[in-house]
Formats: C-alpha cells, sequence, structure tokens
C-alpha cells in the first residue's frame, strides 16, 4: 500500500498500463514535456517517450480522429481532453466513429481508446473548466462510461480501461486529484472489481443514495450527518454509468425501500432520471417514495462566485433525502 | 491611433497610390499548372518530371487500366438499375471519375490502407473487394461490405472528411510500426471546407506521417458548387500546412498513376505527406436520390464529356493498335459478367436475423445491452407458433 493523490494514482495507473502493453500511446495537449495540465501524465514521456506520449496540435477533433486510426493500425491510445467544456469539437469523432467502428465493421476493427476527461467543478473555474457532460456519452451505444472517486479506484480503473477492447470514457474527478488514499499498486487487476460495477461504499438501511465521481465524498460526507439524526444511508458508488449495474443498485433499494440520486449536471436528461427510471421498473411495489434527483439545475454551469449554488452540497443532499423519507424538506416547508 | 484612422477605407486607400504586393494564390480556373499525360483526345504527352514514373507501364497493362475502368463503369451503372428497379436504397454514382479511382488505387500495395468515402467503389474494386461486397451496404443488409483488414481498405466514410484524420492516425501507426507502408485518404472538394480535413493536414505536417491526400475535385458537392468551398486552387491550400501538392488531370489515368508513385514514394522514404488535387468531374448524380437538373447547366455535362476518362484512353490505345474490336468486344463482356455478378450477388443478399441489431455493438459484455437483448427476443418468441 502506498499513499498517492488521485492525480498521482492515475498517473501510476498509466505508467502500469504503458509498461504492460506497449501498444498503449498516450496523446493529448500539454500532457508531454508539461505533463498535463494537472500534471496526471507526469514523467510519463520522459520514460517512454515522444512517440508513446504524444504531445499533439491544439484539436480535440483531431485527436480522436487520429486515434481511431491508430486503433486501427491496432494501438490503444488513451486520449486526455484538457477539461470538460473541451470535449465538443471532438464530439463527432466520438460518437460518429469511436462509438460505432465496432458495430460498422461486424466486430473486425476494435477501439480500445480511453477518452480521460477531468471533469466537475467546484474549483473557481472560468466558463467551459466545470462541465458535467457525461450523460451525452452514457447516452451514446457503443461506449462505456465509468466516472472515479477514490485514488485506489482511479489507479485501479484507467488500467481496466486501457485492457478493454472497447471505448471507455474515463471522467476524473478535477476538485479531488488532490485528496489522497491508500492504492495497492502491486494487486492483480484480475482480483479487481470489474470497472463496470457499482459499489457500496457506506452500508445503510432507511434510504439508498446514489452519486458518482466528485459527489461521493459529499454522499459519504451526508451519511455521516444524517447517522447522527437517526438516519441510515447507505450510499453506493455507481462508478459505470454505462452500462448501469442495476442489480446492486436494486439489491441496495430492496433493503432501503427509498432512493436519492445525486450529480453535479444538469438534472434533464441526466443519469439521474436513468437511475430513478431502471430502479423504479424493478422496485415499483418496493418503493415507499417516489425517487429523488438532487443535481445541478438546468442552466449553463456558473460563475465562480454561484457555482456552490449549483452543484449540490452536503444540505442540499440531506434535504433530498429528508424527501424521500417523506420527512418536513425545503417543497414541504420545514415547519412539520 | 483612433479607430477611423484604422478602420476607414481600404488598405489602398489609406496608402494612397502605393500598391500592396497580392497574397491571393492561383485562380482556381488557371489550369496551367495541371498535370497531363494523356490528352482528352488520346494523345501521349511527354512530361519531363512525371512521364519517367510511369515510364515502365507495358500497353498491356495501360489494356488492363482500360478494363478496369470500363469493369467500373459497368458496375457503376447495374447499380444504378438495381437502384431504379428497388433493389438498393441508394447508390452513389462514380461515373466520370473512373481514371482518378483506378489510376491512384493500381499505384497502391496491397500493405498500404484507404480510408475513403462512400464514392470510392473503383477504389474498393481495385484493392479486391467482390463486386457483390460493394451492394451490401446500399441494399441494407450490412454497415460494412467487407472487412477491412482483408483487402486494406476501411469501411466507406459518410461524415464528410472524418476519414482524413483516421488516415493520419493510421500513418502514426505505420511510423511506429517502423514499416514503409502508406496510407491514401480520398476526399470530396466539398470535403476540404471542414475542420476535420485541416486538423489532419496539421497533423499530417506535425508528424511527418506518410498520407496521400487525394482529394477528387469533382466540381460539385451535392448542389454546391467548388467555387463556394474554395476561391482558389484547393491545392494550394496545402503548401500553407507544410506540405507539397500536385494538381492532375483526374481523367488521365496515367497522370493520376504517376503523381500517386510520387507521393507514395515519398511516403516510403519517410518525406512525410503529399496532397493531390485531382482534377476531374461528377458526370452523374450525386446519389440516385438527386435531381442535378435543378442545379446545373447541362452544357457543363458536355464539355466535360468530351474529357471523359476512358473514351481517351481508348482513343489512345486504338491509334497504337493495342486496342483491337475483338480486345474491346472481350474486354465488354467480361464487365457483363461481372455486371451479371453484381446483379445476383445483390439479389441473393439474405436480411439479417433480427437480433442482429445487438450483434457488435460492444466487444465485451454489456449487461444493459444485454439484458434489452433478452427482452426483445422474448417479446419475438410471442409471435413464433405455438410448439405443437
Ligand atoms: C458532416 C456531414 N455533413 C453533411 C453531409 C451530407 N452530405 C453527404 S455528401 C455531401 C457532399 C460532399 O461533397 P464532396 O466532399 O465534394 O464529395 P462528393 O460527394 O462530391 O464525392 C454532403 C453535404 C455528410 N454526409 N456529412
Amino acid at each position: 500500500m502506498t499513499t498517492l493523490t488521485m492525480a498521482k494514482a492515475i498517473n501510476a495507473g498509466l505508467k502500469q498500463a504503458m509498461t504492460d502493453d506497449d501498444r498503449v500511446v498516450l496523446m493529448g495537449e500539454d500532457i508531454g514535456t508539461l505533463g498535463g495540465v494537472y500534471r496526471v501524465t507526469d514523467g510519463l514521456q520522459r520514460e517512454f517517450g515522444q512517440r508513446r506520449v504524444m504531445d499533439t496540435p491544439l484539436a480535440e477533433s483531431g485527436i480522436l480522429g487520429a486515434a481511431v486510426g491508430l486503433a486501427y493500425r491496432g494501438y490503444r491510445p488513451v486520449c486526455e481532453i484538457q477539461f470538460d467544456g473541451f470535449i465538443y469539437p471532438a464530439f463527432d469523432q466520438i460518437v460518429s466513429q469511436v462509438a460505432r467502428m465496432h458495430s460498422r465493421t461486424a466486430g473486425n476493427v476494435r477501439m480500445p481508446i480511453t477518452i480521460r476527461v477531468p471533469f466537475g467543478g467546484g474549483i473557481g473555474s472560468a466558463e467551459h473548466h466545470s462541465d458535467s457532460p457525461e450523460a451525452y456519452f452514457a447516452h451514446a451505444a457503443g461506449l462505456r462510461v465509468v466516472a472515479v472517486s477514490t485514488p485506489q479506484d482511479a489507479f485501479t480503473v484507467i488500467r481496466q480501461a486501457t485492457a478493454s477492447d472497447d471505448p471507455v470514457l474515463y471522467f476524473e474527478p478535477k476538485r479531488r486529484y488532490h485528496v489522497k488514499g491508500e492504492v495497492d499498486t502491486d494487486a492483480a487487476l484480475s482480483a479487481a472489481t470489474p470497472m463496470d460495477r457499482a459499489r457500496v461504499v457506506v452500508p445503510g438501511t432507511d434510504v439508498t443514495l446514489v452519486a458518482y465521481g466528485p459527489m461521493v465524498a459529499t454522499a459519504c460526507d451526508a451519511a455521516i450527518a444524517a447517522s447522527d439524526e437517526g438516519v441510515s444511508i447507505e450510499v453506493v458508488d455507481l462508478r459505470s454509468l454505462s452500462p448501469i449495474d442495476v442489480d446492486t443498485l436494486v439489491a441496495s433499494v430492496a433493503r432501503t425501500r427509498r432512493l436519492v440520486v445525486a450529480h453535479e449536471a444538469a438534472q434533464s436528461g441526466g443519469l439521474g432520471a436513468e437511475v430513478a427510471a431502471l430502479v423504479t421498473e424493478r422496485c415499483f411495489d418496493t418503493l415507499a417514495h417516489a425517487p429523488v434527483r438532487v443535481t445541478g439545475f438546468d442552466i449553463p454551469y456558473p460563475v465562480a462566485k454561484l457555482e456552490m449554488q449549483h452543484v449540490p452540497d452536503l444540505d442540499r443532499i440531506l434535504d433530498g433525502v429528508d424527501r424521500a423519507l417523506g420527512r418536513a424538506n425545503s417543497l414541504t416547508g420545514v415547519v412539520a | 491611433m483612433s479607430t477611423e484612422t484604422v478602420w476607414s477605407g481600404t488598405a489602398k486607400e489609406r496608402l494612397g497610390a502605393a500598391d500592396l504586393p497580392e497574397h491571393t494564390g492561383r485562380a482556381a480556373s488557371d489550369t496551367s499548372d495541371v498535370v497531363q499525360l494523356i490528352t482528352a483526345s488520346g494523345t501521349r504527352i511527354d512530361d519531363p518530371q512525371y512521364s519517367p514514373w510511369v515510364a515502365d507501364v507495358t500497353s498491356e497493362q495501360l489494356l488492363s487500366l482500360f478494363e478496369d475502368m470500363v469493369v467500373v463503369r459497368r458496375i457503376d451503372t447495374e447499380a444504378t438499375a438495381l437502384q431504379r428497379q428497388g433493389q438498393l436504397g441508394l447508390w452513389p454514382p462514380l461515373l466520370g471519375q473512373e481514371a482518378a479511382q483506378v489510376g491512384s488505387a493500381r499505384a497502391l500495395r496491397d500493405d498500404d490502407f484507404v480510408f475513403s468515402t462512400y464514392r470510392e467503389n473503383a477504389v474498393a474494386y481495385c484493392r479486391g473487394v467482390a463486386p457483390t461486397d460493394l451492394m451490401r451496404v446500399w441494399r441494407g443488409t450490412a454497415a460494412s461490405g467487407w472487412n477491412p483488414y482483408d483487402v486494406g481498405m476501411a469501411t466507406p466514410q459518410v461524415i464528410i472528411g472524418a476519414q482524413t484524420l483516421h488516415a493520419v492516425g493510421y500513418g502514426l501507426g505505420l511510423q511506429n510500426d517502423g514499416v514503409d507502408s502508406a496510407v491514401v485518404s480520398y476526399f470530396g472538394d466539398g470535403a476540404t471546407s471542414q475542420g476535420d480535413v485541416s486538423e489532419a493536414l496539421v497533423f499530417a505536417a506535425t508528424y511527418r506521417t506518410p498520407v496521400v491526400f487525394f482529394c477528387q475535385n469533382n466540381q460539385w458537392a451535392i448542389s454546391e458548387p467548388v467555387t463556394l468551398q474554395a476561391q482558389r486552387a484547393i491545392a494550394d491550400r496545402a503548401p500553407g500546412f507544410g506540405i507539397p501538392a500536385v494538381r492532375v488531370d483526374g481523367n488521365d489515368v496515367l497522370g493520376v498513376l504517376a503523381v500517386t508513385r510520387v507521393a507514395l514514394e515519398r511516403a516510403r522514404r519517410g518525406e512525410g505527406p503529399t496532397f493531390i488535387e485531382a482534377v476531374t468531374y461528377r458526370m452523374g448524380p450525386h446519389t440516385t436520390a438527386d435531381d442535378p437538373t435543378r442545379y446545373r447547366d447541362p452544357d457543363e455535362l458536355t464539355l466535360w464529356a468530351a474529357k471523359d476518362p476512358i473514351d481517351r484512353l481508348a482513343e489512345l490505345l486504338r491509334a497504337s493498335g493495342d486496342l483491337t474490336s475483338e480486345r474491346e468486344r472481350a474486354v465488354g463482356e467480361s464487365a457483363d459478367r461481372v455486371a451479371a455478378e453484381v446483379r445476383a450477388g445483390c439479389m441473393g443478399l439474405a436480411d439479417p436475423e433480427p437480433l442482429a441489431v445487438f450483434d457488435h455493438v460492444y466487444a465485451e459484455p454489456h449487461s444493459g445491452l444485454a439484458a434489452q437483448r433478452d427482452a426483445y427476443e422474448r417479446y419475438l418468441a410471442m409471435f413464433e407458433a405455438p410448439a405443437s
């Protein structure tokens, strides 16, 4: 076990993946000499050379399009999108090419491309540096979408993503880059939880609280706060946004009979809607209350001084938990 | 300085009589630089720079290029007819572009790779794609007519311009692998307006990837004339990216073969990308769904018909005595045989099984899709006759 920040854990995972398979190549803007604006790829170009860690021209569609060609040739590119809000120029190559190539070619051409995306807000950034665009990609058939929440997961899942023969969108919660955690860098990858499984991170009995990426830590804090009031929250880290591990969610809701989903992304058409629908379809008779979503608003990501109005915090999550429990909440009015 | 002084009047007016140097490049209509080895009337021209690159081409090989062009035109005609008869959903004719496609494709080695658009059916034919396989996508029975690795040609691209980047990436892979294969990316004049094509030129120039950018300027992008995409010769863009460019008469199969050989040789020697603009003409509609009478002058077609790629080679070969009437008949018959194969093959393409919609979406198991497949299988089972 070593203690690593999430950024260093991803770095270690990439290094391991590149050591394990010399067809893994990294591409992106400023990832070589500089080591990435968040230093996630720090030192990798020095170690593996310019052919395997490529500083690319400043063109996101170009990065993804070139990755498609490399994958066609048998390589396993890992593309860094510098910030969430800059993935849109590459959207076409991702959803029209990366996602569909395996299907288009009847399985003859594989696209083992990993797309690393620092995402989410809470760090007082400029416009286009705090988006949560995951739902666009979870909606696209042919892509796998994951969001990591701890250094250990970050280390393991980046290796699983590069080893996957499918394209993977790997969302990194940038406001948790500096959070430290214990990482077992020696554990066999085969023994790890598959990347398409959700995980119960705090067991509980009264409410199932589903979160992913940067919101998992907030959800865990909410569970601690709620326990002081005698409410037992079960926190489930969704981990995989496509596919969604319905079995783990259903098993949890079967115990708690209540569901709250939280994410930073806007509400409409978001992952919360999908989780709520999947659980309701299977647990309609078990549910004691309608599922509750606690999400960002349907607004462009706000300016720094207002962002914490938008990003759900511990209190907004607890308000959602109160709604699921049928207790006094912001909608009923606090006077019970 | 006030904004008044900066912005009022044109630069020339502000500077008075002093003439500014023009930096506007070559007019698209200026065709003086276009490489040509066979004229429209079928005479050989000697070009000191490019003729040596095809000096080895025997008259038998010229006849073979002729036959290729006749056959692909015949396939094209047959597919158009099949569409008219309701056997294909759509077909994008290549009529008029046979020389550009055959001349370039025949310059390639087996280990080279092609990233093309929907229109390069002659390229696919030259790569060894079975004629029936050309029909699959347009009949709607498969999303790809062939396995790209079997023939060294990617599934043709529908998103305009996207494949130029794929070619560059593949070229990066070739460089990493240390082999001397090359990649050719085909695209149209319309595609040159797409950002992806510019990005591909930047990436290719930066990394000196072994890519040939082969632009078939067929004068039209559906209804939009090339003048809506480019004010200057399309080939003139490439030098701005640091990529050498050449314009060739796209209806001259020998000229196309020569310039493509040069470009491929550059790629193999590690000298990086080359841009080829093949000046040609789309003589048919954009696709069978299109009606060009709504947007173009029929005189234009007459003009280009006089530059037909097949006619001019036939003239040359007849004059040299290589194309006898027996030989011509034999070529026609072999084209008819391929057409019959296309027709029979097309009619014989079976519809895929309903559950095939779920195949190959992912390379590895996907629980969400597996659940949907399972549910749909049960739904379909409801319609089956109960077991007796
Ligand atoms: C990104 C994109 N936009 C629009 C279209 C619709 N479309 C199909 S073909 C075409 C014209 C392409 O012209 P050009 O690149 O000159 O090639 P040509 O068809 O003449 O061979 C258009 C607009 C498309 N396929 N992809």
